[in-house]
């Protein structure tokens, strides 16, 4: 751990970002721009939501990384030992354990409590990239709450599917002022960010942005009046714990077309697993 | 209604050393069709673009009656109220409908735009309104999920208006709304323009270098020359008994087919 | 003086005339300190030779040609209003409420039909659609234009029927003044009698009629009396 400081930032960088945090914080949704640096991995590997969590993490902070839900996949585990070994502190994978949690594309099911933070990884913050090339454009429409265009696209999508299509990176009106892209969480998690009692970062290395919605902001999917937004999930129950409200993974088990669906966040599976287990012990 | 709906004092404008306004005065009555004809180089574009609030005049003022009667300096308007006039109670009708269009999103769409920005939220309402107006243009329902790309020349100008006229707008201005269209295409759709004005009761500032199409639209003309109007009146009266030189001379000038 | 039938146009020393810029600026005087008035339900038809303004005298009684002195009083909803002097948005009230014309030539939207050109004339001024069609048919039919020519534009018509299409598209609207230029020139004589039958209907009902016309039974048929106009010299 020589040669580096606490969480592999020196400190001014993180009172640049701490900077940049407090003003997201106080504009829910509003994107912030940063002084991204220079981090050991290139962009799409999660330097905005790394450089959030050095700059948010104290040594007696408790980290969780989930990338897709899992804690064992190689990107979870490399961050996560990247801040054990930059930072000495003290990481689980469980989440009511975590005192900060980072994230790639999902949000954990057990529900996160006032006293955690989660730290989203963002490809793309603006959420109008793809209907407007300008830049400018998209700022102004976001300085002046134009977001007709964004309902263009969701009729769009009505008129030629008979629903509205999106199933990741939902777009939200976050306290009902600034279109945001809550990243590419499955649509599925995206009322769990609705007055979620934890503060909610988000990290954009590559595009140098940093948003943030307050604990206990209100969190509005698009929609339409006559085509609400609606949860969609695979009917199946999950084939490890039999979760039937969790978001699932299908796998793919041999070459004959066998499939199992199991839950995405594999530490509330294995809790429920073991919870199972303790009841059938005890039956 | 006694009171004007756009008035302009003193306009000018210039570009280095050439004066495109060269103190321009012109009014708007709601409900009236003004068209301002002349040469390239007349300045009757940059009279358009000064008065829908697009460019700024170096001097003069251009003022708009809005619904509830006050009148405001367009130019002195703030930029998000002046956004939100031209996606409400104005429209502008480009002469090349793609740079109105966005193309990449169907017909029912590009109608129903404006109704979004306004805060319209019943997808079912919504397509209600865009099919009505797309039928109002003359264009068939059925296409409502098209492409712009597959509609041709003719049903893209007349779906650029549909999309402007969607939200009721009092003033339309209008940039050679049938130039680049063949000549069949163009007599009925400027009988188009002429019924949907009369009936929704638009005011509408028409630019164009074509006399018989002011001519047909229009209650009254100004005709410019070197950034100045030389001649203004009621149009047939302009057209047919004529007294500034200039007219004179662009009057004598149309080829009869 | 006929009080049931009061003055419902009066013009004041009435002048016009026309400088040619394209022709070195010649001024050609054509009415000078022109007085005529016309009364409801009488039919005044201008007579004299050709060039003397017959024409020029009724678009500047319509407005179409400027006049350069005098004044053109026009009964319009009650009150006088001078068109010579009036705001063009006062010219284009009187001309829907009260002052109609036929010209002499048919100039008209290219691919609109007959029949909804003639229906424009009264949709234009509040006429439910269905009713200004059906209205539009018959009167067309009046004149004698058989009902497969009510679909096609007339662009394509014999002079003669243009003429009756724009004789149906005047007369349809029953304004309180109608100013004719030359309405049988190109009719035979069925046609004619169409005229000067719809004529004088409309002088029944009051309306007020000023006309050019040069074929002389149509003119004692319909004149109660004539008006004339001498040729001004040229100025020099």
């Amino acid at each position: 751990m020589s040669g580096y400081n606490f969480a592999y930032l020196d400190e001014q960088t993180k009172r640049m970002i701490r900077r940049a945090i407090l003003k997201a914080v106080a504009i829910p949704g509003h994107q912030v721009p940063f002084g991204g640096r220079e981090m050991p991995l290139p962009y799409g590997w999660g330097t905005g939501g790394i450089q959030v969590t050095a700059a948010i993490l104290g040594p007696s902070d408790v980290l969780k990384v989930i990338d897709q839900g899992a804690d064992d996949t190689t990107n979870a585990v490399s961050i996560r030992r990247f801040f054990a070994r930059t930072a000495g502190i003290e990481t689980t994978t469980h989440t009511a354990d975590a005192s900060v949690i980072q994230t790639r594309h999902r949000i954990p099911e057990t529900p996160l409590r006032a006293d955690q933070i989660i730290v989203y990884q963002v490809p793309l913050p603006e959420p109008l990239a793809k209907l407007e090339q300008s830049r400018a454009e998209t700022r102004q429409m976001h300085a002046l709450a134009e977001y007709g265009l964004m309902h263009v696209k969701l009729y769009e999508d009505i008129a030629r599917y008979g629903h509205i299509s999106i199933s990741y990176d939902y777009p939200v009106m976050v306290n009902g002022r600034y279109l945001m892209s809550p990243s590419p969480i499955p649509a599925f998690d995206t009322p769990k960010m609705h007055r979620m009692a934890a503060l909610q970062l988000f990290g954009a290395g590559r595009e140098k942005r940093i948003y943030a919605i307050p604990p206990h902001t209100d969190v509005k999917p698009l929609d339409f009046d006559d085509h609400p937004f609606r949860l969609t999930r695979a009917p199946q129950a999950c084939g490890l714990c039999g979760a039937r409200d969790s978001y699932l993974d299908e796998v793919v088990m041999d070459d004959r077309g066998g499939r199992l669906f199991v839950c995405s966040d594999t530490d509330y599976c294995a809790g429920r697993q073991s919870m199972r287990q303790d009841e059938d012990a005890a039956a | 209604m006694s009171e004007h709906l756009l008035s302009a004092t003193g306009l000018h404008l210039s570009f280095g050393a050439i004066w495109a306004l060269d103190g321009v005065d012109a009014t708007l009555w709601p409900g009236e069709v003004l068209a301002v004809v002349g040469e390239s180089g007349s300045g009757k574009t940059t009279l358009l673009h000064v008065l829908s609030g697009r460019s700024a005049p170096d001097a003069g003022l251009v003022a708009y009656r809005d619904t509830e009667g006050v009148a405001h300096n367009v130019h002195a308007m703030p930029a998000p109220q002046l956004r939100a006039l031209h996606r409400s109670d104005w429209g502008f009708v480009h002469q090349n409908p793609r740079d109105a269009l966005r193309m990449e999103v169907s017909a029912g769409g590009n109608v129903g735009e404006r109704l979004m920005a306004q805060g319209a939220r019943h997808y079912g309402v919504i397509r209600e309104s865009a099919i009505d107006w797309l039928r109002q243009v003359e264009i068939s329902p059925s296409r409502i999920d098209d492409m712009p790309h597959t509609f041709s020349g003719g049903m893209l100008q007349r779906l650029q208006i549909a999309r402007t006229l969607a939200t009721h707008p009092r003033l339309v201005f209008m940039d050679e709304p049938t130039g680049g269209l063949d000549v069949s295409v163009q007599a009925r759709l400027l009988d188009l323009i002429r019924t949907l004005v009369a009936r929704l009761g638009i005011a509408v500032v028409l630019v164009t270098h074509d006399i018989a199409v002011a001519r047909l639209l229009a209650d009254r003309i100004l005709v410019m020359r070197h950034g100045r109007v030389v001649e203004g009146g009621l149009t047939d009266q302009v057209l047919d008994d004529p007294q500034h030189p200039y007219t004179q001379l662009l009057v004598s000038s149309v080829l009869q087919a | 003086m006929r009080p049931a039938h009061p003055e419902v146009l009066r013009t004041e020393a009435l002048g016009k005339s026309f400088t040619l810029h394209m022709q070195g600026g010649v001024t050609i005087p054509v009415l000078r300190d022109l007085g005529l008035t016309l009364r409801a339900g009488e039919c005044v038809v201008l007579s004299g030779p050709s060039g003397t303004g017959k024409s020029t005298l009724i678009r500047s009684l319509y407005g179409n040609y400027r006049a350069d002195t005098g004044r053109i009083m026009i009964r319009h909803g009650g009150d006088w209003v001078d068109l010579a002097h009036a705001d063009p948005r006062v010219v284009l009230a009187v001309r829907r409420d009260t002052l109609g014309y036929v010209s002499q030539f048919l100039r008209v939207v290219p691919r609109v039909s007959t029949l909804e050109i003639v229906a424009e004339a009264l949709t234009s001024r509040g006429t439910p659609p269905d009713e200004a069609k059906l209205r539009a048919r018959s009167m067309l039919l009046r004149l004698n234009l058989v009902p497969h020519l009510h679909d096609l534009p007339p662009a394509t018509f014999s002079g003669g029927e243009q003429q009756r299409v724009n004789l149906a598209r005047g007369f349809i609207p029953n304004h309180p003044i109608l100013l004719l230029d030359e309405p049988t020139s190109s009719l035979d004589a069925v046609n004619r009698d169409a005229v000067v039958e719809l004529v004088a209907e409309a002088k029944a009902a009051g309306t007020a009629i000023l006309a050019i016309v040069h074929d002389m039974t149509t003119r004692d048929a319909i004149a109660d009396r004539l008006f004339h106009l001498t040729p001004l010299r040229e100025a020099a």
